[in-house]
């Protein structure tokens, strides 16, 4: 960073001068290393509970109860991993094939049709109306979600969507505040000649949309998509209220039964194990999906982070 | 963006097309404005105002609701306490701290973007896993930190198991966690103009001296933003305490969001749990507004 700053007639030191007169080498060399010492501590202890979480799932019984801790599990079990995902009561196949296509997937393809569509119309369509109705759109983001919980459940509840994903998934397709904020700001930066020259030749605004703005926006929509999934796939409010029934389950809700059968009334074998490697698998498609599309996250977060 | 200049009055053919076209599009949007936000902000006023059980029909009591969670609810009282307890801890520690962490993060550093992943991953990690881990993590019995203590002959802390550490626990998670904060942070930090960090270089500032009187009044205004929706955030916690400690030991975390769906789900008193929301609304916007007044000579816009 530092070189492209413009150097001031001031700072700028002639060849071969010492970089800080006023700091003495030892003295910044100190403070270098007590910096990374403090980064290291900190580092460690923002990564133990999730290398808790992995190195538990890979131990046995008297591994995991071992005083003083096991840091390296050693047998490894990594059948384990296998064992709690499909031997146990609970039947987590299902619990991931409901995650994902009666929840995740359906509200992120609503999520990013319907916001792309309200965004195209609030970035690239010039009506009277138009900035009234967008600063009003971006005033929902305020509206804090338990406000509108418990009459939204009488809703659904009188629409006879309890007990199903209606509730969770059909919102999803009329547009998120965030998302549609997110993918204006991105739909504004294309050229306005595009768009002018696919009219001059006759086509439609849809077909605008969908033929020249979406393809040159697929950085904002990866966002959309990728926020939008990974909201889903962590809710536990959501199902919590809404999927009460079991074979209807969501991975989360599966994890949480997982803790209340093996550890409320006594603790099962192998208890602790099974519910880490459960917490693992569930968790690492995002971790991994995170190291692949770090650009991505970071992107998102600057823009709906605060939200999560 | 260039907005032609239309007499308010004139509606040509042409404009009544784009006026309607420009709906089309957002109609989604505006479906579900109505029908997600409005309708049930207005309703809940009315629910409010009834005792309902969901079952049967609501029957309109007036105030009663309101009254009750005033005068006669105990409950609603320790939830108060506790929650701004929470909320009055959890909103600046986690706002530090991530600023803390940024700020770092925002020099040279061998391995940064790694020591960014660490400490942003646990961001991203379900909140049920969070919370079947840091249960794990905080158990007096198999915890690795009460074994440790055990193991070196020390006293065990009982984190979630006593009222007066679950609290404080529960924080101790919730910065754990503010990894997207401090992403945003980073990113205001690399945004401070370099010039000005060299004049007050020039004029001889120390690094602490920079830091406290030009990185703090540049991102002032992102503080202050991520503080107000850590207070948003908090009010509203759930899935964490829920997952936790349910609302306990002792009540000491039964906060507003777990006695809100205790009310709605459990004692299936609907009217009185939208009573709580719409406190609930009012007490964060009233909160909201008087951080930034309160803030207002604290924070430093550029351009301003």
């Amino acid at each position: 960073m530092t070189d492209r700053a413009v150097p001031s007639a001031f700072t700028s030191r002639a060849p071969g001068a010492p970089r800080r007169v006023r700091t003495p080498r030892a003295a910044a060399l100190i403070a270098q290393i007590a910096k990374y010492v403090v980064l290291v501590i900190l580092a460690a202890s923002y990564m133990l509970p999730l290398y808790w979480m992995v190195t538990s799932a890979l131990k046995d019984d008297p591994q995991v109860y071992r005083i003083p801790p096991v840091w390296f599990p050693n047998p490894a079990h990594w059948e384990n991993f296998l064992n709690a995902w499909t031997a146990g009561v609970l039947d987590f196949n299902l619990y991931l094939v409901n995650t994902v296509a009666r929840y995740a997937l359906p509200c992120t393809i609503g999520a990013v049709l319907s916001s792309a569509l309200v965004a195209y119309g609030f970035a690239r369509l010039r009506w009277r109306m138009r900035d009234l109705l967008f600063s009003i759109c971006l005033m929902t983001m305020m509206v804090p979600g338990w406000v509108t919980l418990v009459p939204l459940f009488i809703t659904f509840k009188k629409l006879g969507w309890v007990n199903t994903y209606l509730p969770l998934v059909v919102p999803a397709w009329f547009g998120n505040a965030y998302f549609i904020f997110m993918l204006r700001q991105f739909f504004l930066t294309i050229p306005q000649e595009l768009s002018d020259a696919a009219r001059i030749d006759g086509a439609g605004e849809l077909s605008i949309l969908f033929r020249i703005i979406l393809p040159l926006s697929k950085p904002a929509l990866a966002v959309v998509t990728l926020f939008q999934f990974m909201w889903a796939w962590n809710d536990f409010l959501g199902p919590l209220i809404y999927v009460s029934r079991r074979e209807h389950w969501p991975l989360t809700r599966g994890i949480e039964y997982l803790r209340s059968q093996t550890l409320q009334s006594g603790i099962h074998e192998l208890a602790f194990p099974y519910l880490m490697a459960v917490s693992t698998i569930v968790t690492l498609p995002i971790i991994i999906t995170f190291f692949l599309a770090q650009r991505t996250f970071i992107e998102g977060i600057s823009l709906t982070g605060l939200k999560a | 963006m260039p907005v032609p200049m239309v007499k308010r009055s004139q509606w040509s053919a042409r404009q009544v097309r784009s006026e309607l076209r420009g709906l089309l599009f957002v109609c989604p949007w505006l479906i579900g404005f109505l029908a997600w936000n409005i309708y049930p902000l207005l309703s809940s006023i009315y629910y409010s105002l009834t005792r309902y059980d969901i079952v049967r029909p609501p029957v309109f009591t007036g105030l009663t609701n309101y009254e009750y969670l005033f005068t006669g609810d105990n409950t609603f009282r320790l939830v108060l306490r506790n929650t701004l307890y929470y909320v009055g801890l959890s909103a600046p520690l986690g706002t530090v701290s991530a600023f803390l962490l940024a700020a770092l993060l925002n020099s040279r550093i061998v391995g940064r973007s790694l020591f960014r992943a660490i400490f942003f991953i646990p961001a991203i990690v379900p909140a049920v896993v969070t919370a079947m881990v840091w249960r794990f993590l905080l158990n007096v019995h198999f915890g690795v930190i009460n074994a440790t203590l055990r193991g070196l002959g020390l006293r065990t802390i009982p984190f979630l198991s006593s009222p007066d550490l679950a609290v404080p626990s529960l924080i101790l998670i919730h910065m754990w966690a503010q990894g997207s904060v401090m992403v945003i942070f980073l990113a205001t930090l690399q945004d401070v103009p370099r010039s000005l960090l060299d004049a007050a270089t020039v004029d001889g500032a120390n690094a602490w001296q920079k830091f406290r009187h030009v990185t703090i009044p540049i991102c002032s205004p992102v503080i202050l933003f991520a503080l107000v929706t850590g207070f948003i955030g908090g009010f509203q916690t759930f899935t964490l305490p829920w997952l936790l400690t349910q609302g306990g030991p002792n009540q000491a975390t039964e906060f507003y969001a777990l006695y809100l769906y205790r009310n709605a789900f459990e004692y299936l008193t609907m009217g009185r749990a939208c009573a709580l929301a719409w406190i609930l609304f009012v007490i964060i916007v009233v909160f909201t507004v008087m951080l930034f007044k309160s803030t207002g000579r604290f924070v430093y816009y550029a351009g301003a």
